[in-house]
């Protein structure tokens, strides 16, 4: 039953469309063990950014506050979606590794696991 | 002539009730009750409900009248002593914060939904019982506004509460809630408000405002407290009352109680977490933790009425050991993202104190010095340095709650929750199983949410004054501002906020009783428990 509604038709107006975002997709984003950081992020970005530019440009504005953040190794890092394990080509877009619109993108860092057990 | 006889209360009741109703006879029943049937619950003889109160107009005005007066009497004798100087100290008022801008809304929401079913439901007298309460509800919200608006003459952050219920990030979650309720059919609400929130929950709400309120010397809060407190018996009483009707109408309706059962403990329990976190953080004086008003208020009692419903064949919540098993962190896990995004919150925040941690780790023994301690202690670490800990990335919100999917995996507090699903070729995220089964019940109602975090990237949250092209247009606090928050005024730390100042000069206490004096204004021994 995908909606009770008091008109058979109804159906409620879906309001966060691509085209509603100014040429750019949402894109969410989860280090994953790093609970201080609070929640996964969500930031706009360009369906044609390539995962280079998310690692060197994107991800240092939202977590360079988290003081596991410089340790990282990035050849080490596991990713994921929730269709499973994913491995990133540097070059290619995020269009390209099928992150589409709303689409959440998770990421491990194995020997990094919280600052001092807090999160 | 002779004077007519007095009646009884039972007479004046039946003739109120069904002394006033029709049959009509040029149009059709469905006509004029037309949100009746679209439900699917099935109602036989509407002659069953027996309304517990038999509450007349003449009995009713004359109660709500006399607790208006003397509600008023006390309001105006703590406004004449400046009762808001009385609280424990001025994080205390900051809880207030929450109250006038979430629950007053709560509350005239209430009085819309009820107004509604004062007018859809199949006969006079639940007509007459829910428009009562539509009466109560919005008695209940001028009754709030009136006591609290004394502190917004002294403190900040209150004196723009409707506007902010409508436009504030973190009360899209009550809002939605409500508006949830609101749009569903006249079962669907009764169910969710009367019965699911009101009388399987508001003792939650109840017991920690109002004896927390008492705790930290706030009697203005107290005294709307119990003034609102015999509307709350009257109104939990009638949730009772018409889970049972409902249940012994058909057998049919079990399933669909049932559905709505499980969806609105859910969607109330994930409400309540700003309680959880006023509870355990907010209030100076402690009354209990929230792991142990979840223990008693839902665990015990709220077990006790399923095993007396098992009878009709309904069973406890779905996901009723989920709040058990987050009893331990709720609060932790929502005051650290409060903390993390003071700047873009309608009231300031602080770190517990040592002596407040000495108290967690007591209360949450199996989660507090694990996971949270080192978080807070680095983050005081942080804070002395002066460079406090500040998150400035907006969250992945879940589509039913609007919460920000900050909650953790049921049986691992170190992992994320991750939900998600498609419909209609669009990608959709949810903090919870509980979030996510609504979801899919009912998706077309739900992909309608207007989630601040994506309006906000539209574009959308901007004052007609604000000027995108300007070279210092600053798009996040522009968005704070079409909020309803004044960037830099209303949020940041508490110890650096014009409340917390404000208070050490007009009352020459410590504005955190804990942290000791923070200006000069405290002669006293800082560490001294002020009253
Ligand atoms: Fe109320
Ligand atoms: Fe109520
Ligand atoms: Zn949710």
């Amino acid at each position: 039953m995908p909606i009770k509604s008091i008109r058979p038709d109804y159906r409620g107006e879906y309001k966060d469309g691509i085209e509603h975002f100014n040429g750019q997709q949402l894109l969410n984003i989860c280090w994953e063990k790093h609970t201080m950081l609070g929640w996964p992020m969500c930031v706009p970005v360009p369906a044609t950014l390539t995962f280079g530019q998310l690692i060197d440009n994107v991800l240092p504005g939202i977590y360079a506050i988290h003081p596991d953040f410089e340790k990282i190794d990035w050849d080490k890092v596991q990713w994921s979606t929730s269709k499973g394990p994913l491995i990133p080509n540097r070059n290619k877009s995020l269009r390209e590794h099928e992150l589409r619109h709303k689409a959440q993108i998770r990421f491990r860092t194995p020997e990094l696991n919280g600052h001092n057990n807090g999160g | 002539m002779t004077k007519a006889k007095k009646l009884s209360l039972k007479q004046n009741y039946t003739m109120l009730t069904k002394g006033l109703d029709w049959e009509p006879s040029y149009q059709k029943k469905e006509d004029i009750f037309p949100q009746l049937s679209f439900e699917g619950i099935k109602i036989h003889n509407w002659d069953n409900w027996e309304d517990p109160f038999r509450l007349t107009i003449d009995a009713y005005w004359k109660y709500q009248g006399e607790k208006e007066k003397k509600l008023y009497a006390i309001i105006d004798a703590f406004q004449q002593n400046n009762g808001q100087f009385n609280v424990t100290d001025a994080r205390y008022i900051q809880a207030l914060k929450i109250f006038i801008n979430a629950v007053v809304g709560l509350e005239y929401s209430a009085w819309r939904g009820f107004t509604r079913l004062g007018r859809e439901l199949g006969d006079a007298s639940p007509r007459i019982a829910t428009q009562m309460q539509a009466i109560d509800e919005m008695r209940h919200a001028t009754t709030q506004t009136h006591a609290i608006s004394h502190y917004n003459r002294f403190f900040e952050g209150m004196g723009n509460a409707p506007y902010q219920y409508d436009h504030a990030w973190y009360l899209s979650i009550p809002k939605s809630f409500f508006d949830d309720a609101c749009s569903a059919g006249p079962f669907e609400f009764i169910v969710a408000i009367s019965f699911a929130f009101e009388y399987v929950l508001t003792n939650l709400v109840f017991m920690p405002w109002m004896s927390g309120a008492a705790y930290n010397g706030d009697m203005s809060t107290v005294s709307f407290g119990f003034s609102a407190q015999s509307d709350e018996a009257r109104h939990m009483t009638l949730g009772l009352e018409v889970i049972k009707f409902l249940l012994e109408q058909d057998p049919d309706n079990v399933a669909i109680v049932q559905k709505w059962i499980d969806k609105w403990f859910w969607r109330a329990y994930r409400v309540l977490s700003l309680v959880a976190t006023m509870m355990d953080y907010m209030l100076p004086k402690r009354v209990m933790s929230w792991d142990e008003a979840w223990t008693i208020y839902y665990e015990e009692n709220g077990g006790a009425l399923f095993a007396d419903l098992a009878r009709y064949g309904i069973k406890p919540p779905r996901n009723a050991e989920v709040t058990i098993k987050e009893k331990g962190r709720l609060s932790h896990e929502m005051w650290s993202i409060f903390y993390a995004n003071r700047d873009v919150v309608g009231f300031p925040l602080w770190l517990p104190s040592q002596e407040e941690m000495a108290w967690f780790s007591e209360k949450y023994p199996d989660t507090f010095d694990k996971y949270y301690r080192p978080r807070f202690e680095y983050w005081q670490e942080l804070e002395d340095l002066g460079t406090p800990y500040t998150n400035s990335t907006l969250p992945q919100l879940c589509q039913v709650c609007q919460w920000p999917c900050l909650f953790t995996e049921a049986d691992d507090p170190t992992e994320f929750v991750h939900r998600e699903t498609e419909f209609d070729g669009e990608i959709f995220h949810f903090c919870s199983d509980g979030c996510h089964q609504i979801f899919e019940d009912e998706p077309k109602k739900y992909i309608q949410a207007w989630l601040p975090v994506h309006q906000i990237y539209m574009g959308n949250c901007l004052l007609p004054d604000a000027d995108p092209s300007s070279p210092d247009f600053n798009p996040m606090a522009e968005a704070i501002r079409y909020m309803g928050i004044k960037p830099g005024v209303d949020g940041g730390l508490f110890k650096d906020h014009s409340d917390a100042k404000n208070w050490e000069k007009w009352t020459e206490r410590p504005a955190n009783i804990h942290q000791g004096a923070s200006t000069d204004f405290v002669r006293k021994t800082s560490s001294q428990n002020s009253k």
